[in-house]
């Protein structure tokens, strides 16, 4: 089927590309987007290990998805919102989320972490596509309040098979909602690959809903850049909503749950290795010689740092009270919530008192 | 001021609307046409397509938008045009609106509003006469309300528009057209019951459209000499068990009237509410009289299906001569 070119700016060589975009790669752009990845992978890292000891009941890595995590988040402004799915960390620390704040959830002894108006980024959305029809409102919020953010959300290949993703897209482009989906198409959804997932690429299918589309190399964090750059000032000047598709892939399982060998080849995960998007600006930083050592150990020690801090963390976490899981029902409050929590703590009482 | 259920929600969207420019009304055909019901009309007019706003078909859409512009600080109230058409919904309405507040430890408030006509008796196709609140009941982080006079509607709809919880408001649609008086002030909180009839013999609880019925029962049973009274919950959850429970404990005898099948419907959960604080007052077992265990009939069926006056009677009878 006939599929638009892929947007790429940084060669697996780490050459680059000759595009205008590529006049504005900075060496500081390029050591601060790499620095957003190597720390992204060592949390990622620390958390599935975290899951293994048994700490965490459950991870799900963003391994090999970092660029187009970084790339679109270190696009938009600080004050743009965000509504992620489920899978993205990368962009999270992007956004002052800290280890505690990402794993409490995974942990289980939160239902989320993190106050998402304090970093304008949502909580996490486990039932798929739900977070995209909130993108599209809250953008319809922004079109009342006469302001200028634009709305970046999140998705993956499998969520745009759901009804939610596709009413989304329509009710943007049916009322110009400042948004700009961002599809990482990782290629897997659990064990479904794509080409069980939909008959026309995303991107063709969203320029049928009448969505601006972008068709970019998701490996290639400057490509992200660049064209999540260019699709929210587009929409912010009015354009209206934009969807990228980012072609990247799910280096781990789906989860720590998954076993992803039953479904998928080593061939294909060597395939992917080939394109992994850390060592590809890593090489860019050294053919340019734009990263000294000193750099590269600070870095090091950061992320040795951001790790130790992760797994302290993770452990500090002491189990809720059972009296919390009463709290925040309704906004009002609720007598028969009242009573339950004070039926349920006589109850425990008493199990004390039989000790 | 004496008005139709319909125009007291008219009247109540519209001061909403008019008191709070956070307010916003949304649903399909609620512009132009003033919804199917014509519960809107007016309101685009006078506020403007920005506040009342004709959305796609997409009820999942409506409200998963509404989620969204209520994090921005709107208050969205959202008309789903009729029972049968939630589900697309659903997982927006359960999954979504009413765990937000708890999963985001209360970081998040969505004082959202879903309007929806509810219950048959207007000889309507199917997917038009469901009585579906039991669903929502079942659902923690949601208040549920039913509205079943005038004065209710109007003052219901203001204070559920008010409060800072989600809150799925049902209109009885067979009651659109009914008069009664709407009162200057709210005269009960959004999670009282209202006596609408005191009486000694035995106590009947319901809500929305079959309020009518059981005030009809409640006439007819007067004339051979009981005294009932009818008790409507108005809040579905929470259930105002204070009133329920101490209504009962003087009567000793309790008919639960509801247009939604019976099996895992909310008369079963009075029934148990009653028999758990009341098993020493009880007289009788509580009766549940409701729509059958069947899909919603062809409309030439739904006089059979949904509770009428003799059945509340005969259950009536029942618990009396126990």
């Amino acid at each position: 089927m006939e599929t638009r070119d892929t947007y790429a700016l940084l060669g697996t060589n780490g050459r680059l590309a000759d595009d205008p975009a590529a006049r504005d790669v900075t060496p500081e752009l390029c050591r601060g987007l790499y620095r957003d990845m190597v720390l992204a992978r060592r949390l990622d890292s620390e958390a599935y290990h975290l899951q293994r000891q048994g700490e965490l009941g459950l991870w799900l890595q963003c391994l090999g998805q970092e660029a187009a995590q970084v790339g679109s988040i270190r696009a938009i402004r600080d004050d743009d919102p965000v509504f992620p799915s489920y899978r993205d960390h990368a962009a999270a620390l992007c956004r002052g989320i800290g280890p505690e704040a990402l794993l409490a959830q995974w942990r289980g002894v939160r239902q989320s972490g993190w106050d998402p108006a304090e970093h304008r980024f949502g909580l996490y959305t486990l039932v798929l596509a739900a977070q995209l029809l909130h993108a599209v409102g809250y953008a319809m919020g922004v079109q009342r309040d006469g302001t200028d953010e634009v709305v970046l959300a999140y998705f993956g290949d499998g969520s745009s098979s759901e009804g939610e993703a596709n009413e989304a897209f329509n009710w943007a482009a049916t009322v110009s909602a400042p948004v700009v989906f961002f599809c990482q198409n990782n290629q897997w959804a659990i064990s479904t690959p794509t080409s069980r997932q939909f008959g026309a690429p995303l991107h063709r299918r969203a320029a049928g809903f009448g969505l601006a589309t972008e068709l970019v190399d998701g490996n290639d964090v400057l490509a992200v850049r660049a064209a999540t750059a260019r699709a929210a000032e587009a929409v912010r000047r009015g354009g209206g909503p934009a969807l990228i598709e980012a072609t990247t892939y799910r280096m781990a399982g789906h989860s720590t749950s998954d076993d992803p060998t039953r479904y998928r080849t080593e061939a294909e995960l060597d395939h992917w290795r080939a394109r992994d998007p850390v060592d590809r600006l890593r090489a860019l930083l050294d053919r340019e010689e734009w990263a000294d050592a000193a750099f590269h150990a600070d870095l090091d020690a950061e992320a040795d740092a951001l790790g130790a801090e992760t797994r302290r963390a993770c452990r500090a976490m002491p189990d809720p009270d059972p009296a919390e899981m009463f709290d925040h029902v309704l906004p009002g409050g609720s007598p028969a919530i009242d009573r339950q929590r004070d039926a349920y703590a006589a109850y425990l009482a008493t199990l004390e008192e039989d000790r | 001021m004496t008005t139709t259920l319909s125009a007291a929600i008219t009247t109540a969207l519209h001061h909403a609307l008019e008191t709070d420019p956070k307010v916003l009304v949304m649903g399909q055909d609620v512009g132009g046409l003033g919804g199917v019901f014509r519960v809107t009309d007016g309101l685009q007019k006078d506020f403007g397509p920005e506040r009342v706003l004709d959305t796609p078909i997409a009820e999942a859409g409506i409200v998963g938008t509404a989620i969204g512009l209520a994090q921005r600080g709107y208050r969205p109230v959202c008309e789903i045009q009729f029972d049968g058409f939630v589900y697309p919904a659903f997982n927006q309405i359960t999954s979504q609106l009413a765990k937000m507040h708890a999963r985001s430890r209360g970081r998040l408030t969505l004082p959202v509003v879903i309007r929806i006509p509810v219950s048959g008796g207007i000889g309507a196709v199917e997917h038009h006469s469901e009585s579906n609140e039991a669903y929502f009941a079942h659902t923690a982080g949601l208040r549920v309300v039913a509205a079943a006079t005038p004065q209710d509607a109007h003052w219901l709809l203001r204070q559920a528009i008010e409060s800072e919880d989600p809150v799925i408001f049902f209109e009885p649609k067979c009651r659109y057209w009914s008069k009664g008086e709407v009162a200057a002030e709210a005269d009960l909180a959004l999670d009282a019951a209202r006596t609408v009839r005191p009486g000694a013999d035995a106590t009947l609880l319901t809500w929305g459209s079959m309020v009518e019925t059981c005030l009809a029962a409640a006439a007819a049973a007067e004339e051979e000499g009981h005294d009932l009274e009818v008790i409507d919950l108005r809040s579905l959850s929470p259930v105002d068990v204070d009133a329920l429970t101490g209504a009962v404990a003087r009567t000793g005898r309790a008919v639960v009237v509801h247009e939604a099948p019976t099996f895992g419907g909310l008369g079963g959960e009075v029934a148990a509410t009653l028999a758990e604080h009341c098993f020493d007052r009880l007289e009788a077992p509580v009766l549940r009289v409701g729509g059958f265990d069947a899909p919603y009939p062809a409309a030439r069926l739904e006089s059979h299906y949904r509770p009428d006056l003799d059945r509340v009677l005969d259950a009536v009878d029942r618990v009396l001569t126990y």
